[in-house]
Order: structure tokens, then C-alpha cells, then sequence
């Protein structure tokens, strides 16, 4: 006898990190506010998105072709301001320092690693992360490219390599592997799925 | 990270106005200029760098490569790395900068890292990097722990007791063989200094890495007219094919008439404390058979001077060979 609940209302991995992501960040950062901070009354409908904290600025982001007014410490990479303030947590840490490439977003349709720029530093820019290539059910041809060819074990490095690899289709780019290893170089798997990821990469190009 | 005020000034006299209170504009400084944040913000996360101000020059308008009246070439100092190296001008007349930009980082750190930051890219040494060891170019005085320490990686060329960190740039290894210069705007003034005069050599003051004082904003690099004819190469050699720092690389312009070398500039990178121009490789090679055994000796000419660390030794041959070997590509190229 089963006594799951029905397949439809079971939280997955996902939907359950998108669900709590907003509240778990805010209150991580509530808990760094001082105390009257904490105390201020309630922004009004319109306000900008996150909490009050002291030194932040305002910054205008357009996110995956959605404006987000947001308040942010300076300091806030565009990293940590895409998954913790617009809880997109689709977009990876992994060293923080620019060595890996894991966090590879696209701002104004060229590729950048989100966690050497400051989310200030692009008022009024135009952010694409993984979320904004495609839908389960519609997914970007990358994203089903990866797919098809396994290029991925893992995944921790996926959403990176895959931005990288869409940023590449409009770069100048040789035709065979090689120059793709050489544009790819950026995004460290260690896993080691690389033949598999030039192998998607190619097939998308052929295709296109 | 320590945190900052975070100012996006108006134009760049508000800029260098406001630049002009840092008590420097070298290790240390208070406040810095931020374009595309590869090196800063990376020194910023680990404490190296702890500026209090961070004033943000992407929206000033130095993105710009333009003609110059002379026949050479300006890059606006934000133009991005990726920008520059694709540029028609650039990969036709200047193609050794094109291939020394594209050898470098990755192609997302090339879109974001600017001209004018590339000029001021950090060494790599892990001692400068690691605020729990003693640096002298981080805090002066403090000493030098890559001198006992692990130097695999560290200069050979232009080193002092003091400092033998590394200048890791590519791009500047190609300006200095294209002969740049550097535009600054200050407090006082417009001044234009040639590429080589830039960087400095650590000697006792390693913490002073160019001849920039506090307000002083990089506007743009000139390049001179492009020389006619000239053969033009930039050779990496590094531990994998890409996305690494250079163990030694050469940039190589080279003239050959009538198989005898007429004109030659060259400079090295990955072996030098700063990007190291070679006039003495170039004086040697001037009026002599552009053949192997010309630029052999070209190439011992360079290194003469060198100075081997406890793990670095290999990269005296290794720069040799680089430098031969870029030689012997550029006289064959067509």
C-alpha cells in the first residue's frame, strides 16, 4: 500500500528552495541588522525589495526582463544579490575569486562572472541568468543540448557552463573543438564532463 | 570585506577631485577608482585591499578606441580587454596585443577587465594575497617570505631583497613592445609617460608599483603609428593550454629585409617584476641574419641579467626558449 501524497502537490528540491529562499535570506540578514533597524516600520507597497540596512543603496536591476528595485550594502556582489536579495539560486558560488566560473551570468547579453562586480555597478543593466534562458517544457536549445549529450555529472557548474557556452554562439569562435575548449576555458568542471560539454556546445552551433 | 562608500562621480574632473584626498594611490590607498573589479575586488575579499571609497569610472566616457591624428591608435581606458583585442584596427595593425589579451584570463573576466585596470593588474604571489604572512609590498618593512618561500611562480628579472613578485599581465607585455604610452589625468594636469617609465621596479619600495600619486586617473593608452611590414607574435608558456597565468611569454615585432633583422622590439612577461622590455635582446639582434642562431643569442642577451630563486631556476632556459621560439615563428610567418 502507498500512502505518498499525490505526485502533483510533492515538493521538489527546487520548488521547496524557491519557496523559502526570499524568507531564509531575509532573515539571515535581519539577524546583521542592529536592532533599530529591525524596529523600523514596515516599507510601503512599491518600496524597494529587502531589508534596511544601514549604508544600503538603491539599485535598479532588470532581471531575466523583470525590473527589480532593490536596496543592497555596497558591498554585495552581483553574485550574492541574485541568490540571496532575488533569491535566484539558480546562479553558483563555488570560489568566489574568479577561478572557476560557476557563477557566469550575462549583463547587457555578454557573459560576466557575477562574483567580481558589485550589484551597484549595474543600475539599470540588463541581468540574464539561467532562469531567464528557458522552462522546463521549453527549454533554451543549451539547456537540451546538455541534456542530450550528458554534459554534466554533478551539475554544480551546469547553470555556468551553459551561460558561458550561449554567450559563445554570438562570439567570434573557430569551428572546430578546440577553439570551444579555448572560449570555455572560464568554467572549471571538476567532475570532468568536458568532452561531453563541447560535444552539446557543437551540436547547438551545427543546428543553428 | 571592510566596508566602503560607494560613489559614482559625474564626469572625470568630479572624479579626480574627489581621488585627489587618498593619502596615495598605491598599496594602501584609501580609496580606489573601480572599472572592471577583477583584481580589486578579489584583493578586497581576502583584506589586501581595504579602500574606504570606492568611486566607479564605468560611466565616464573613456570607452573609446579612436584614429589618432598621428596615424596610431587611443583606447579609452574602460575599453573591456575583449573589446579591444577583437578590434579590426587592433588585430590588423597591432595583432601581438589582439593575441596577448586573448591568451589571457578567461573570456567573461576579458569582457569586464578594462584597459586602464590591466595596466594596474597585481601580482599573483600567494605571500602578497595572504594577510596572515609577512609581504613587503603588502606592508612594508614586514619582509619577504617568497624569498625562502614558495617561488616556483616569482620573478627573475628585476628583483630587489626586498620583492621578486611577478607582473602578471599579458597585455602589458604587448604595450611594451608596441612602445604605448600612458595618458594620465591629475590634479595637476595632463601628463603622457612612456609604457616602459610606468611600472616600477620594487627595489626598498615595493608598495609603489607605478608613477601614479593620488587623483591621478588614467584616461587612455595611445599606441604609436603601426610599423609597416612588421611580424608580430606573443608566445605563452604556462602549466595548462588556458586560463593560467604565464611561467614566461614573449612578445615579439620584428621587421626582417632581405633575411637581416632591421628593427626589433621585444619584451617578456611572467619572468619580470614588471613587464619587461629587452633592449639588450633587441640590440643584438639588430643587422643580424634573422636565423636561429641570431635569435639564440638574442634570447641569452635577455636573460643575462637574471637572477634564480630556490624553485624558479628553470624559467631562465624555459624564457629563453620562449623568446627563440617566438623569433623564429614571426621571421616565418608571412
Amino acid at each position: 500500500m502507498r500512502d505518498d501524497p499525490p505526485s502533483g502537490s510533492k515538493p521538489t528540491r527546487r520548488t521547496f528552495l524557491r519557496s523559502t529562499g526570499t524568507s531564509a535570506a531575509a532573515a539571515f540578514v535581519v539577524a546583521r541588522v542592529p536592532a533599530s533597524a529591525q524596529a523600523a516600520p514596515k516599507p510601503p507597497p512599491g518600496a524597494p525589495e529587502g531589508p534596511n540596512i544601514e549604508g544600503a543603496i538603491s539599485v535598479s536591476l532588470r532581471i531575466n526582463g523583470k525590473d527589480h528595485a532593490l536596496r543592497v550594502d555596497p558591498r554585495t556582489s552581483l553574485l550574492d544579490c541574485l541568490r540571496e536579495t532575488v533569491a535566484l539560486t539558480g546562479t553558483k558560488k563555488g570560489c568566489d575569486h574568479g577561478q572557476c566560473g560557476a557563477c557566469t551570468v550575462h549583463v547587457n547579453g555578454r557573459r560576466v562572472i557575477s562574483c567580481l562586480t558589485l550589484a551597484v555597478m549595474h543600475d539599470g543593466e540588463e541581468i540574464t541568468t539561467i532562469e531567464g534562458l528557458g522552462m522546463p517544457g521549453a527549454l533554451h536549445p543549451m539547456q537540451a543540448a546538455f541534456l542530450a549529450h550528458d554534459g554534466y555529472q554533478c551539475g554544480y557548474c551546469t547553470s555556468g557552463q551553459i551561460m558561458s557556452a550561449v554567450a559563445l554562439l554570438k562570439e567570434p569562435c573557430g569551428p572546430d573543438d578546440a577553439a570551444v575548449k579555448e572560449l570555455m576555458s572560464g568554467n572549471i568542471c571538476r567532475c570532468g564532463a568536458y568532452t561531453n560539454i563541447v560535444a552539446a556546445i557543437q551540436q547547438v552551433r551545427k543546428n543553428a | 570585506m571592510h566596508t566602503f562608500k560607494f560613489v559614482r562621480p559625474s564626469d572625470s574632473s568630479a572624479a579626480i577631485a574627489m581621488a585627489a584626498t587618498a593619502k596615495t594611490a598605491q598599496q594602501g590607498a584609501d580609496l580606489r577608482f573601480i572599472a572592471g573589479g577583477t583584481t580589486l575586488l578579489d584583493l578586497m575579499k581576502l583584506n589586501v585591499e581595504t579602500p574606504a571609497r570606492l568611486i566607479d569610472i564605468n560611466r565616464l566616457p573613456l570607452g573609446k578606441i579612436e584614429a589618432t591624428a598621428d596615424g596610431g591608435l587611443a583606447i579609452g581606458a574602460t575599453v573591456r580587454n575583449s573589446d579591444l583585442a577583437h578590434y579590426p584596427a587592433v588585430q590588423r595593425d597591432y595583432s601581438v596585443l589582439s593575441q596577448a589579451i586573448l591568451l589571457g584570463a578567461s573570456a567573461q573576466i576579458r569582457n569586464m577587465a578594462t584597459t586602464a585596470g590591466n595596466l594596474l593588474q597585481r601580482t599573483r604571489c600567494v605571500y602578497f594575497r595572504d594577510t596572515a604572512m609577512p609581504c613587503n609590498k603588502r606592508e612594508p618593512g614586514t619582509g619577504c617570505s617568497a624569498i625562502t618561500g614558495s617561488n616556483r611562480m616569482l620573478a627573475v628579472l628585476g628583483t630587489s631583497d626586498q620583492c621578486i613578485a611577478t607582473n602578471p599581465s599579458d597585455m602589458c607585455v604587448a604595450m611594451a613592445a608596441l612602445e604605448a604610452t600612458v595618458h594620465i589625468q591629475g590634479p595637476k594636469g595632463k601628463r603622457a609617460i612612456a609604457f616602459g617609465d610606468f611600472h616600477l621596479l620594487p627595489g626598498n619600495t615595493p608598495n609603489r608599483e607605478t608613477v601614479l600619486e593620488s587623483g591621478d586617473l588614467i584616461t587612455h593608452v595611445t599606441l604609436p603609428p603601426p610599423v609597416a611590414g612588421s611580424k608580430q607574435v606573443y608566445l605563452k608558456l604556462r602549466d595548462r593550454a588556458s586560463y593560467e597565468f604565464a611561467l614566461a611569454s614573449a612578445a615579439v615585432v620584428l621587421t626582417v629585409t632581405g633575411g637581416k633583422v632591421t628593427r626589433a622590439r621585444i619584451a617578456l612577461g611572467g619572468v619580470g617584476t614588471k613587464p619587461w622590455r629587452s633592449p639588450e635582446a633587441e640590440a643584438a639582434l639588430v643587422g643580424q641574419a634573422a636565423d636561429g642562431t641570431s635569435f639564440r643569442r638574442a634570447a641569452e642577451a635577455a636573460m643575462k641579467g637574471a637572477k634564480p630563486q630556490s624553485e624558479n631556476g628553470f624559467k631562465i632556459e624555459l624564457a629563453k626558449r620562449c623568446l627563440a621560439h617566438a623569433l623564429q615563428t614571426a621571421a616565418a610567418s608571412g
